[in-house]
């Protein structure tokens, strides 16, 4: 289980499997909470970009140090739950490499378990949002190649 | 300026900010964003949750009478309340709430214009403190059948040439997306819109405050489009909540007496077997 994923991440899909109900709300919550203030290299980073599928309009950049990605978001405060998302990939992809990422399953966050209270809308986000720092990855893996 | 028709369904943020400490008034907030409220709400208001709260936890379907009953016990919402509704995304959600309400006998209901993002803006105050008010023995009416439209409604409203008012976006309404723009999980197995129906999507409604537009240009935009008062209308959507706010704008600032709500919507429609459907850019008035 969770062989897939990068180690932080996987803690932070287990710590939601372990909450129950509400609980996960909470733990949703407290990431969106911790999301950070935007970088400020990050207005100025011509590699922000919109991601599109998102009903919430949401921007992230990516950053290339030493063959390790990290990357960055501006999510408007109305929507936390979008927030929480990022806030999940931001922490559980810092500093992984291009290939980690690709390995991630696509539906990874299903084993959350956060589609037993959240409909299955409110899970596009983060399924959009993995779309597009996967191909950020695909797109660092060609640079390095 | 001309009013809208049944004004006291509507109140303004300011009216709501006077009557925080008010008994006999409910604020309940209802959202898109499931975190949301937590984040902060206005001082004493209850939450409701689209998924969590209205709908019905096993079949398709939102809460029964006796559900509808206990949930306002717990909300602390008596037969006599005065039950206000806001919420994010121009209101979307809140009036779907206030639909319900309606349809379970709830007299007195209105919706605060310019939802949450209006009360915002203005620098009133919000909190994170979760209130909770004493039980009430609440008691639904029968159901309201006249504001929801069935499937087997809507085949016989096409039979009849009546006005249908499909509320999506353009691409939705044409066949060219399955799904809104980012819900893709929400989709239906064909694409399209339910013959001679117009698209107006709903947000056409509001100005960018989140607030209605004016009774004029309400008018010009429905009336343009053949969606005339004098003829029974129903509006749809994808899972009937954004038809909801466009059932209000027709049926309370515009005062069409006959309007309903199809919540079955296009995830019912797109998915039905034999049901007609139509593509492309459709009828035009």
């Amino acid at each position: 289980m969770n062989v897939n994923l990068p180690p932080r991440l996987a803690e932070i899909v287990s710590d939601f499997a372990e909450c129950e109900g509400r609980e996960k709300l909470e733990l949703l919550l407290d990431y969106a909470r911790r999301f950070p203030p935007l970088p400020a290299e990050f207005n100025a980073d011509s590699d922000a970009e919109d991601v599109p599928e998102c009903m919430t309009p949401v921007r992230m950049s990516a950053k290339l140090t030493n063959g390790r990605l990290t990357f960055a978001f501006d999510v408007p405060a109305e929507s936390p739950t979008v927030r929480g998302y990022a806030m999940i990939i931001m922490e559980g992809l810092n500093e992984t490499t291009p290939e980690e990422i690709l390995a991630i399953p696509a539906e990874f966050y299903l084993q959350m378990g956060l589609q037993d209270v959240l409909t299955a809308q409110r899970l596009n986000g983060m399924a959009a949002i993995l779309a597009h720092v996967k191909r950020r990855a695909a797109e660092a893996l060609e640079k390095t190649d | 300026m001309a009013e809208y028709a049944h004004p006291e369904f509507l109140v303004e943020t300011e009216w709501v900010a006077q009557h925080l400490d008010d008994p006999s008034v409910r604020i309940v907030e209802s959202n898109e964003d499931a975190l949301l409220y937590d984040t902060g709400h206005i001082p004493g208001a209850v939450r409701v949750d689209w998924f969590t709260t209205l709908q019905h936890p096993v079949r398709r379907d939102f809460l029964t009478k006796e559900e509808f009953e206990a949930l306002c016990s717990s909300l602390g919402i008596s037969n006599d309340t005065t039950v206000v509704f806001y919420g994010d995304k121009s209101n979307w959600f809140a009036v779907y709430a206030f639909w319900l309400f309606e349809y379970y006998g709830h007299e007195k209901r209105k919706v605060m214009n310019g939802g949450r993002a209006r009360w915002i803006a203005e620098n009133r105050p919000l909190t994170t403190e979760v209130p909770s008010y004493p039980p009430t023995t609440y008691r639904a009416k029968e159901p309201d059948a006249s504001i929801r439209a069935f499937r087997d409604d809507v085949m016989r409203h096409i039979q009849e040439r009546l006005p249908l008012v499909d509320v999506r976006s353009p691409k939705e309404y044409t066949g060219e997306l399955l799904h809104m723009p980012g819900y893709p999980q929400e989709g239906a197995q064909r694409g399209g819109h339910i013959p001679g129906a117009v698209n107006i999507p709903w947000a056409q409604a509001v100005n960018e405050d989140g607030r209605f537009k004016s009774p004029e240009e309400l008018r010009q935009l429905y009336q343009s489009r053949g969606v005339t008062p004098d003829k029974e209308i129903i509006a749809y959507c994808r899972i009937g909540e954004r038809s909801s706010h466009t059932w209000f704008v027709l049926k309370y600032l515009l005062g069409y007496p006959k309007v309903r709500n199809y919540d079955g919507s296009w995830t019912e429609w797109g998915n039905l077997v034999g049901a007609p459907i139509e593509k492309g850019e459709g009828s035009q008035v």
